[in-house]
């Protein structure tokens, strides 16, 4: 018998990359994404083991369809870190079933707590913020520029978290525990924040128009002062601001952002019955 | 406006991309400001989409999967609520104020296909008895098309009846202090994203940056790139000097000081 080593390719990590894209096309609530993982690996599995009916690749298949649940864009370096050992194995390293899971899910707990505030709480607001604000000006930069932007960070850590998963293989795991996902976390956050208090600020808008007094000048012009003239003096926006409280108070109180929405539609609509708001 | 066949069918492919893009979460194509661009480019207006994404992104703002939890449906929203805007002759916040329902119903939606898929996931147990990999490619397109049948036939059954004088009656009702007041609520109802954003960081011992972001917009002209810029310096000033992360340097730093201080007494 020949043992001739099996060595995965620049074009199947490729391919990787590629049906990533797709991870979670098929998210369900047993196993979440664990036929996406098992969709996105297969160009590695067919090629580490190539015979259809050999008992390998039925293990190979039964591993990848256990369940997986990841912020999917770092999942790129599970899968990274998941070939090298499913490359490790099928060249007769004695890795079981239970190293390969283990690593999986030992990794995609930690993994979401670093993507989800990178992507979902930094990135993706602030680009679709940038977007919006020309989009309501009915400019086409709005939207290209949201497009381009997230999916370039986004491709680019699926791209770099295959490679990188694969090249370091387990070694990945020493490297999260040095501090530097820490650092990309908290410093995505004050980012996320900071354009976060920013907006509040600039892109809301909320006017009582109720007439506190009005004041006839000498000069002849008369000056009135409404409730919102007087809130303005104290600090723009502090309406939003208390709002945007109340609203952080209501979300971590379990109550479904929905019905925040709707809350806030009858108070416009009443706002606008009663004169109070304009 | 009458739709032509074509633009039905342009409706139905454009539907199909932003609910897969929805369950992807992966190219944003189910995102208010891409999915109602790309619904107001296939009916022949796509400045109008443009501004109806712009205002419902800054409404979707927070809107998340995180773990399991499902968060309101942004592509149903975009897609219907552009469509009532264009086709069915509607105000701008008539579109966005439709469009809360519509995510809420989108949600149960794909809370309903998620679970159908668990039979999917089930299916594709049989290629650990023959290794079939092909068939596992063929039922993860399936569950991804079941995602996106989800969006593109409410919407087009909307885009066939939003013409109608049945639906235009329906929403011609809807008394002005409603639209007034749902107006209103447009301006200051972006919060919920925000402050969905600002929890989801957990992070407490951070909020010194929110309050920052809030009195440097309140009292300068600065644009959100200059805000940007200030943010991620602060990010990196910040880094740099917090002592959790130079725990090494500064145990040698205070070593160095003790030996001056030391030889400075002699």
């Amino acid at each position: 018998m020949t043992t001739e080593i099996k060595k995965v390719t620049k074009s199947d990590l490729n391919s990787v990359v590629l049906r990533s894209n797709l991870f979670q096309g098929s998210w369900n609530f047993e196993r979440m994404q664990a036929l996406g993982f098992m969709y996105s690996i297969s160009p590695v599995i067919k090629r580490l083991y190539p015979d259809p009916n050999s008992q390998e690749r039925k293990d190979a298949i039964k591993r990848h369809l256990e369940f997986f649940n990841t912020q999917p864009f770092v999942a790129a370096p599970v899968l990274g870190v998941t070939i090298a050992m499913e490359e490790e194995r099928a060249n007769g390293k004695p890795i079981d079933d239970a190293a390969i899971n283990g690593i999986k899910v030992g990794l995609m707990g930690p993994l979401a707590g670093v993507g989800d505030p990178i992507y979902w709480g930094t990135a993706r607001p602030v680009f679709a913020a940038l977007g919006a604000g020309l989009a309501l000006s009915g400019s086409i930069l709005g939207p290209l520029l949201f497009f381009v932007l997230f999916n370039l960070v986004r491709l680019a850590t699926r791209y770099y978290g295959v490679t990188y998963g694969y090249k370091k293989g387990l070694d990945v795991v020493q490297d999260m525990s040095g501090g530097l996902l820490q650092k990309l976390t908290e410093g995505a956050s004050i980012l996320g924040l900071f354009i976060m208090g920013a907006l509040v600020q600039k892109w809301t808008s909320i006017n009582v128009p109720l007439v506190v007094s009005t004041i006839q000048k000498q000069d002849g012009t008369t000056e009135i002062t409404t409730v919102q003239s007087i809130l303005d003096s104290l600090m723009p926006g502090l309406l939003p601001l208390l709002f945007t409280f109340a609203c952080m108070w209501l979300l971590r109180n379990r109550v479904n952002a929905l019905w925040i929405i709707v809350g806030f539609f009858v108070i416009g609509i009443f706002g606008a019955w009663t004169g109070i708001l304009a | 406006m009458e739709i032509s066949t074509l633009q039905v069918i342009l409706v139905f492919l454009v539907s199909c991309v932003c609910g897969a893009g929805s369950i992807l979460d992966e190219f944003q194509t189910h995102r208010p400001l891409i999915a109602c661009t790309l619904i107001g480019l296939v009916l022949g207006d796509m400045t109008t989409g443009i501004i109806v994404g712009g205002s419902l992104e800054l409404l979707a703002l927070g809107w998340m999967n995180i773990g399991a939890a499902l968060a309101p449906d942004a592509a149903l929203a975009s897609v219907i609520s552009t469509i009532l805007v264009i086709v069915g002759g509607q105000d701008i916040s008539t579109g966005i104020a439709v469009a809360i329902p519509l995510a809420a119903a989108g949600q149960v939606l794909t809370y309903v296909v998620r679970a159908i898929t668990v039979g999917f996931q089930h299916a594709a147990d049989k290629s650990v008895e023959d290794g079939n990999l092909a068939r596992l490619d063929w039922i993860h397109f399936g569950a991804l098309m079941l995602q996106a049948m989800r969006i593109a036939i409410p919407a087009l059954i909307v885009a066939l009846t939003a013409g109608t004088d049945v639906v235009q009656t329906m929403l011609n009702a809807i008394p002005p202090v409603v639209t007034t007041g749902l107006k209103i609520a447009g301006g200051f109802i972006a919060v919920v994203g925000y402050a969905m954003v600002i929890n989801m960081m957990r992070a407490g011992h951070l909020m010194p940056f929110f309050y920052a972001g809030f009195v440097i917009a309140a009292f300068t002209d600065f644009n959100l790139v200059a805000l940007g810029v200030l943010g991620t310096i602060m990010a990196v000033i910040y880094i740099q000097i917090h002592p959790k992360y130079n725990k090494s340097q500064q145990v040698v730093v205070a070593a160095a000081s003790n030996n001056d201080l030391d030889n400075r007494l002699d």
